[in-house]
């Protein structure tokens, strides 16, 4: 019973110092002077736009991940084919890799002087400092979660339903829209909710790209260092607190779709 | 012509994909690295500044995955076989470093622990700082590796073991400890993999101080920042081995624990 209760206590202890109570001295910090300094730091036309351009990577590079990770998840599980197992394990490099070595790998590429760069640039298309590139860099990181949350469903469901649609005369997307997709459907919107979190929080893969053009290329994220450097404390803490909101509803969402992955 | 099958279609598409957005980048960085020679490269990764970078990166990894297989085992410990009020909430919160942003995590921790913290203790610029950062972002490997095996495990031979009198200790290090290993050590690798590249939550509390605070990451960051990308690249080539050799080492482990259970 001791014992129990020292571990409980170092467990706990541990946890305390290390995430709740710097997270929580951040959310004291902000609504110190009251709710007013915050909201104004973070309703500043350069604020609102690191908001809505942080909502704009995750729009776009969430959906395209779902798409293309559902694709890849269906080609690793249900195909055989040489090359599988390479693929297998490029899907994860977004999670082994620096954030800063893939800023730098994409700058290479489609950089003024990157392999694509002469090209993009005849065609009067930016990529590395702007929007274009910031996107890449979202889809980059956030790419493996769909892949590794269907990928296991997939396995586990088997193809019998899929077969018996088949050949009761479905046609494939009918197949895809009326089985697959229900059976994977949890496990998919956790790959989602996952992929989300990363994209609204990536910082250094996107800071590179970037260029950190005050009021153009600036992200959630990057509004937070740039307040940092700028001694406003008050903007930092509040867009950190706005960036750590979302991660809470984030963990609210894997809360309640985790416990009908498991039943699934 | 033929039409292509849905299988080669989406072959095509997801390999496509994953050529565009990963292969290609992570090859032109392997280009970019080797592009002035074997010996540039090699004056590269061996320039004072970039392996004082490697070698502050991997010792601080070490050190935080020790730090994780201890204390992540307690929390997954205290999380599957101790019950108390509010668990649940505790049970959710490991995954905050997961979602929270790590230029966030990297500023709450300086909150505290910075120089202007409530409690006295300032570790921004220090090597310590570096460790604390990487504790926060690589909280939750261990503890999610562990939990289910934990949730698994037969209690019946801890039980026996108690039986015949062996001690609480005894019974954790001969029953249990073995039991998790594999799960353990795939929960390190992944934090580990995780600490070598860490960049966001080390840049605003490390101070980035060449020779002192300086981690590879950072180190290739200033380097990219002043044009110099060569010698990032060639610094990043050896990040990224470092992180396929410890993802082989996974796959490796996760077959060696599949083995285990049989």
């Amino acid at each position: 019973m001791k014992s129990r209760l020292a571990l409980r206590t170092i467990g706990l202890g541990y946890l305390f110092l290390l995430l709740a109570a710097p997270v929580g001295l951040v959310f004291y910090r902000t609504f110190e002077h009251g709710f007013g300094p915050a909201w104004e730091a973070v309703t500043t036309p350069e604020a609102q736009h690191a908001f809505w351009l942080t909502i704009l990577m995750v729009v776009v590079a969430v959906p395209i991940n779902t798409l293309f990770g559902v694709v890849c998840a269906i080609t690793l599980v249900r195909h055989r084919f040489r090359g599988k197992a390479l693929m297998n394990a490029v899907i994860d490099f977004p999670f082994a890799v620096s954030p800063v070595v893939i800023g730098l790998a994409l700058i290479l590429v489609y950089g003024q002087d990157g392999w694509f760069g002469g090209w993009l640039t005849d065609q009067g298309i930016q990529i590395i400092f702007s929007i274009p590139g910031m996107i890449l860099a979202t889809i980059f990181v956030s790419l493996p979660f769909v892949v590794r949350e269907v990928v296991p469903v997939l396995q586990e469901i088997g193809t019998e339903q899929e077969q018996a649609a088949s050949t009761l005369g479905a046609s494939w997307h009918q197949t895809f829209l009326r089985v697959t997709l229900p059976s994977i459907r949890w496990g998919l919107s956790y790959g989602i909710v996952l992929a989300t979190a990363r994209a609204l929080g990536e910082f250094g893969a996107v800071s590179i790209v970037s260029g950190k053009v005050q009021g153009q290329t600036e992200t959630m994220t990057l509004f937070v260092e740039q307040r940092f450097h700028q001694f406003d404390l008050t903007g930092a803490y509040a867009a950190s607190v706005v960036l750590a909101l979302m991660a809470l509803v984030t963990l609210l969402g894997m809360n309640l779709i985790s416990p009908r992955k498991e039943e699934a | 012509m033929p039409r292509p099958s849905g299988a080669a279609l989406a072959r095509g598409v997801a390999t496509g994909y994953l050529s565009l957005i990963v292969l290609i980048p992570l090859a032109a960085v392997a280009a970019r690295s080797t592009e002035d020679g074997m010996d540039a490269f090699w004056t590269a990764v061996t320039g004072e500044q970039a392996v004082a970078a490697l070698k502050l990166t991997l010792i601080a990894s070490l050190i935080v995955v020790a730090i994780n297989a201890v204390t992540g085992t307690i929390i997954a410990w205290v999380l599957v076989r101790d019950s108390f009020r509010g668990q649940r909430i505790v049970n959710s919160i490991i995954d905050l470093p997961f979602a929270l942003p790590t230029i966030v995590a990297g500023l709450t921790l300086l909150a505290l622990y910075g120089p202007r913290g409530p409690v006295g203790v300032d570790v921004a610029y220090t090597q310590t700082a570096i460790l604390l950062a990487l504790l926060f972002v690589t909280l939750p490997f261990v503890v999610r590796a562990v939990q289910p095996v934990l949730m698994e495990l037969d209690r019946d031979m801890e039980e026996a073991a108690a039986s015949l009198g062996a001690s609480n200790f005894t019974t954790f290090r001969r029953i249990i400890l073995p039991n998790l290993t594999p799960a353990i050590l795939s929960g390190v690798a992944l934090g580990f993999a995780r600490s070598v590249g860490e960049f966001g939550s080390l840049v605003l509390i490390t101070g980035n101080l060449p020779f002192k605070t300086e981690v590879a990451s950072v180190f290739i960051f200033s380097q990219i920042e002043s044009d110099r990308t060569t010698t990032a690249a060639a610094v990043s080539v050896v990040l990224l081995l470092i992180s396929f050799v410890v993802l082989l080492g996974i796959s490796l482990l996760s077959r060696w624990g599949a083995k285990h259970e049989e």
